[in-house]
C-alpha cells in the first residue's frame, strides 16, 4: 500500500464522524400548536417551515389539481390586498414566502428579517387564513398551470413518472397528477378552490419547524397569531395505498433520442425494524454516490448513461423502492439488463462487509453535513415530523446506522429487492425492447 | 513563513456589516486563496477553480474543457480511477465539479477536520492526472449521453444553443459548453491531456475554502499541499477572438414537434462586471429586477400578466459575471390564444413605454430593500457565497471587487438604470428567438 492510500485509510479509521449537535426544542404555543425550534441568533432572520398533511392526496379524480391551484393562489391576494398589493407589501419587507402543494402536504416556506418580523407574520397570516381567490387571479394562475401541463405532455421525464404512478397506485389519489390534467384544471371553479383551502389548511394537521433568531415564547405567540384563523379540522386524509407492481416492461412511445426509464416496486415501511438496514442496502445499490453499484456498472463501466440511481420513496401512505435513468434508445434494453442483474445480485448475494463499512462511514459522516444553515435545518425538521419521526431522531440516527450488521443489511436486501416485482416504465423510442 | 507573509494580499480592515469574514492571500506559485469563515456547523467546502472554460478551447475541439472535467475523476499515479470520489465518500463527504464558459471548478464538502486530505488529493490531480485509453472512451459515451439527456432531448435547450450561436459572430461564447456532438465524438485522450497541461496550474487557479476554518490553518495546509507545485511559466494569455461590431439583428425560428409551450426570448449583448468598474453591471442587475423580478410587481409582469392577459410568464435576466461581453435577456410565454408575433410586439411595446416613462420610484425602493436583505439571507448559505467569490475571481474580478459589489448595487440610481437600459436595448446587437410547435402538413 503506498503512502497516499495509507493516509486515506488512516483518516477513515481514526476520525470519528462529527455528530449532529442540533439542539431542538419542542415548543407548545398557548393555543396548542406544536413546533420544533432551533434557536440561532447569528443572523437576524427566521426560517419557518409549515406542512399541512394531506396536500395533493386530498384531490378527487374529478377535481385533480385543486389543491395545487389553491396553493398557487395563496400569494395572489389576501384580506385588503389584491395580488399586486400583496406582492408589494412582501417585497417592501424583503420577506420571502413560498407556497406549494406536494403529494402529502401543502408546504409553506417563509423567511423574514427580525426587524420586520411582526409585519411579515401579519402578511403571511392573511395569505393563509383569508386568501381572496379573485377571479382575475384564478384565471392568471390557472393559465400558468395549464401552460406547465402543456409542457409536461411533451416532457419524457414527467410522462414516465405519471405512467409509473398510475401503474403503482391504481385507485389511490397518489395515482393522480398533482397539478391535475388538461381536462380537470379548466373545470375547477372558485368554489372548488375555496373548498380545497378549507380542506387542506387546518390546525389539526399542521407541522412546524422554525430555525433562527427567535425564542420559544416569541415563537409560540407568533404561531398563534399566524394560525388561529384556520379551521380546527379539515378534510379526511386518504388511507394507505396498495402498491401492486409486477415484473416486466411498460413502454410509452415518445419521439426523442433517449428513453427515460423509471423502475420500482413496493418498499419497506419506514417504521419497520428493517427500514434502516434497507436504507443502507439501497445506498450500496444505487445511492447518490459515484461509487454506488448502479453508477459504477451502468455509467462508469459501460458508459450507458449520464446518471442512474435508486432510492426508497417514502410517502405518508406508501413505501416504494425505485430508481431512474436515461439512456440512448438503442441501449435501453442493455441498461435494463444491467439494472435487473444488479437488483437480482444484491437480493441473492447481499453486500460485502467492506461495502457495508464504507457505506456506514459515508452515511454517518454525511448526515451532519446536511444541517448547514437555518433554512435546510428547518426543512429537514419539518420533513421528519411529517413522516412521524420523534424529536430525538437527528441525534439518534447515526447510532442506528452504526448498529446495522452484515446480517441485518443482507436480510433487509432480500426483503427489499424483489426481482419478481420489478416493473420498468420506459418513455421514448426504445429499440428492440419486448413489452410485458 | 516570511515568503507567505510577503505574498499576503492586503486585508481590508473593515468588513461590511453582516458579512462572513473573508480573507485572501496568494502563494508564491501564484495560487490565489480565499477563506470564508462560517463557524455555525463543523463543515467545510473546498472549491478549486481553474481560470479556463469552454471559451478557452482550441477551435474544433469544443467540449474538451468539460470532457477533461469528467476525466479528472479517472485517477493519478497515486489514486486509481473512481477512487477520488470513493475517498471523499469514505469521509462522509460529497464531491463534484462543473464547467462553464469561463471556468472549471472542483469541490468537496466534508467535515471540517478532513480538509487536509481533500487538499492533498486535489493538489495531486492538478499535475498528476493519468488516463487509460479505455476509461477515456467509456467516459466519452457518458458525455454523449449527458448531451443527449440535457440538450438533444430538450427542445428548449436546443433552441438556446442555436440562439447563443447566433448571438456571437466571432467570440467562442457562441459554442456550447458541452460541445457540438460531432466534435465531442472525435475527442481523445491527447486532446484532454494537451488542454490539461496548458491550463491546469497553480498560477491559473483560485482556491476557495469556506466553512468552519480559520485563515491561518488554511494557509498552512495550502502551503503544504499546493505550495510545492511549480507555476506554469508558459500559461497562455486569456485572449479570445473578439466580437466585431454587431450591426444586424438576428432572428432564430426554432420548431420542434416536442415543444409543449412556445415562447419568445430575446438576448442583447451586454457588458459584464469589470474590475474596478462595476457600476454599469450593477445598473443592469437592477434593470433586470425592475423588468422581470416578481410577476406582480415587475414592469413586464404587470403589463402582460396583470393589465392584460397576454402572457402566462414573463422574465428578464442578466449574467453579470463573465470575462467578455455577456447577455441581458427578456422572455414572454404567451397565454393561450396569443401568437408569438403578438407576444413579441407586446413585449416591445412595454419596453418602449418603460424607456419613455422611466423608473417607478416605489418599485425601485422595494428592489433596493430586497437587495440589501439578500446580504443577510446569503449568510445562511456559505457555499453560495463561496461560489460567488470563485466565479468572480475566475472571471477576472478581485476579492476587492466582490467585497464592494453589494455596495455598488446599493449606489445604483434610477438615472443610471435608464442610461444602462438605453444602451443595452439595441436591436442590432440582439437575437430574437421563437420556440415553436412544429406544424406538420
Amino acid at each position: 500500500m503506498n503512502r497516499f492510500l495509507a493516509l486515506v485509510a488512516a483518516a477513515t479509521i481514526w476520525s470519528l464522524p462529527v455528530q449532529a449537535e442540533i439542539p431542538i426544542t419542542e415548543v407548545k404555543s398557548p393555543g396548542g400548536i406544536t413546533a420544533w425550534l432551533v434557536e440561532s441568533h447569528d443572523i437576524p432572520f427566521v426560517a419557518l417551515e409549515l406542512r399541512f398533511r394531506g396536500g395533493g392526496s386530498l384531490d378527487t379524480p374529478e377535481k385533480a389539481g385543486a389543491v395545487n391551484l389553491m396553493a398557487g393562489l395563496l400569494e395572489e391576494g389576501a384580506g385588503d390586498l389584491d395580488a399586486r398589493g400583496f406582492a408589494e407589501a412582501r417585497d417592501a419587507l424583503a420577506a420571502d414566502f413560498r407556497f406549494s402543494a406536494g403529494t402529502d402536504a401543502v408546504a409553506v416556506s417563509a423567511r423574514f428579517l427580525t426587524e420586520s418580523r411582526a409585519d411579515a407574520v401579519t402578511l403571511l397570516r392573511s395569505a393563509l387564513t383569508e386568501p381572496r381567490f379573485d377571479a382575475d387571479a384564478v384565471e392568471r394562475v390557472r393559465g400558468q398551470v395549464l401552460s406547465s401541463l402543456r409542457s409536461a405532455e411533451k416532457d419524457p421525464g414527467t410522462l414516465a413518472s405519471r405512467a409509473f404512478d398510475a401503474l403503482a397506485f391504481g385507485a389511490h389519489p397518489y395515482a393522480l397528477p398533482l397539478d391535475g390534467t388538461l381536462e380537470t384544471v379548466p373545470a375547477l371553479t372558485r368554489d372548488d378552490i375555496a373548498a380545497a383551502h378549507r380542506g387542506a389548511l387546518a390546525r389539526d394537521r399542521v407541522h412546524v419547524a422554525a430555525v433562527g433568531d427567535i425564542g420559544p415564547e416569541e415563537l409560540g405567540r407568533l404561531l398563534d397569531d399566524l394560525l388561529s384563523g384556520l379551521p380546527e379540522t379539515g378534510a379526511p386524509l386518504p388511507g394507505p395505498a396498495t402498491v401492486d407492481l409486477t415484473r416486466g416492461i411498460t413502454v410509452q412511445e415518445f419521439l426523442g433520442p433517449q428513453s427515460v426509464i423509471i423502475f420500482g416496486h413496493e418498499g419497506i415501511p419506514r417504521h419497520d425494524p428493517d427500514f434502516i438496514p434497507a436504507y443502507v442496502a439501497n445506498e450500496i445499490l444505487g445511492g447518490g454516490r459515484f461509487s454506488a453499484r448502479l453508477m459504477r456498472e451502468v455509467r462508469d463501466r459501460r458508459g450507458l448513461t449520464y446518471g442512474v440511481g435508486s432510492y426508497l420513496y417514502t410517502l405518508a401512505s406508501a413505501d416504494l423502492a425505485m430508481g431512474q435513468l436515461s439512456t440512448a434508445n438503442a441501449t435501453a434494453g442493455a441498461a435494463i439488463e444491467v439494472v435487473r442483474a444488479e437488483w437480482d445480485r444484491i437480493a441473492e448475494e447481499g453486500v460485502t462487509a467492506e461495502e457495508l463499512e464504507a457505506t456506514k462511514t459515508y452515511l454517518t459522516g454525511s448526515y451532519p453535513l446536511r444541517f448547514d444553515g437555518n433554512a435546510p435545518i428547518a426543512r429537514i425538521l419539518v420533513g421528519l415530523q411529517l413522516l412521524g419521526y420523534p424529536i430525538d431522531y437527528p441525534a439518534a440516527r447515526n447510532a442506528m446506522v452504526e448498529a446495522v450488521t452484515l446480517e441485518d443489511v443482507n436480510r433487509a436486501a432480500r426483503r427489499l429487492f424483489r426481482p419478481d416485482n420489478l416493473r420498468f416504465v420506459v418513455v421514448g423510442a426504445p429499440e428492440g425492447l419486448p413489452q410485458d | 513563513m516570511r515568503l507567505i507573509a510577503l505574498c499576503l494580499a492586503l486585508l481590508l480592515p473593515a468588513l461590511p456589516l453582516h458579512a462572513q469574514p473573508v480573507t485572501d492571500f496568494t502563494l508564491p506559485n501564484g495560487l490565489e486563496v480565499v477563506v470564508i469563515e462560517d463557524h455555525r456547523a463543523p463543515v467545510v467546502v473546498q472549491m478549486l477553480w481553474y481560470r479556463t472554460g469552454s471559451a478557452d478551447e482550441p477551435a474544433g475541439k469544443s467540449g474538451i474543457a468539460h470532457f477533461l472535467e469528467h476525466l479528472m475523476f479517472k485517477g493519478t499515479e497515486k489514486i486509481g480511477p473512481g477512487a477520488f470520489s470513493a475517498a471523499v465518500e469514505a469521509q462522509g463527504g460529497n464531491d463534484n465539479a462543473f464547467t462553464s464558459t469561463d471556468y472549471t471548478a472542483y469541490f468537496q464538502r466534508v467535515a471540517a477536520d478532513r480538509l487536509s486530505l481533500m487538499m492533498e488529493m486535489e493538489a495531486d490531480r492538478m499535475v498528476n492526472l493519468r488516463l487509460a485509453e479505455s476509461d477515456v472512451l467509456t467516459e466519452r459515451n457518458v458525455i454523449l449521453e449527458e448531451r443527449t439527456q440535457r440538450t438533444d432531448s430538450d427542445p428548449g435547450a436546443l433552441f438556446n444553443e442555436q440562439r447563443q450561436a447566433a448571438q456571437y459572430l466571432n467570440h467562442p461564447y457562441g459554442t456550447p459548453i458541452i460541445g457540438w456532438r460531432h466534435e465531442i465524438a472525435a475527442l481523445g485522450p491527447e486532446d484532454a491531456l494537451t488542454f490539461y497541461r496548458a491550463h491546469y496550474a497553480p498560477n491559473n487557479a483560485v482556491l476557495v475554502v469556506a466553512g468552519d476554518v480559520v485563515p491561518d490553518e488554511v494557509r498552512a495546509l495550502a502551503e503544504t499541499h499546493y505550495g510545492p507545485i511549480p507555476a506554469n511559466p508558459d500559461l497562455p494569455p486569456r485572449i479570445r477572438r473578439a466580437e466585431p461590431p454587431q450591426l444586424a439583428e438576428r432572428r432564430v425560428m426554432f420548431a420542434d414537434p416536442r415543444v409543449g409551450q412556445p415562447y419568445v426570448m430575446r438576448t442583447y449583448l451586454a457588458p459584464a462586471r469589470k474590475t474596478g468598474t462595476q457600476d454599469r453591471a450593477a445598473a443592469l442587475v437592477v434593470l433586470a429586477e425592475l423588468l422581470g423580478g416578481s410577476p406582480a410587481t415587475s414592469v413586464l409582469g404587470r403589463a402582460l400578466q396583470f393589465d392584460k392577459q397576454t402572457a402566462t410568464h414573463t422574465f428578464a435576466w442578466y449574467d453579470a459575471v463573465a470575462v467578455d461581453d455577456t447577455l441581458f435577456g427578456l422572455g414572454v410565454v404567451p397565454a393561450e390564444g396569443t401568437t408569438l408575433e403578438e407576444a413579441e410586439a407586446a413585449m416591445d411595446a412595454v419596453l418602449a413605454q418603460f424607456l419613455a416613462d422611466g423608473v417607478d420610484r416605489a418599485a425601485f425602493e422595494r428592489i433596493m430593500a430586497q437587495l440589501e436583505a439578500a446580504e443577510v439571507y446569503a449568510r445562511d448559505n456559505t457555499q453560495s457565497v463561496a461560489r460567488r467569490y470563485g466565479a468572480a475571481l475566475a472571471s477576472g474580478l478581485t476579492v476587492a471587487d466582490e467585497r464592494a459589489w453589494r455596495g455598488v448595487l446599493q449606489s445604483v440610481t434610477p438615472d443610471a438604470v435608464m442610461e444602462a437600459a438605453k444602451d443595452v436595448f439595441d436591436r442590432r446587437r440582439a437575437v430574437t428567438g421563437h420556440l415553436m410547435r412544429e406544424v406538420t402538413p
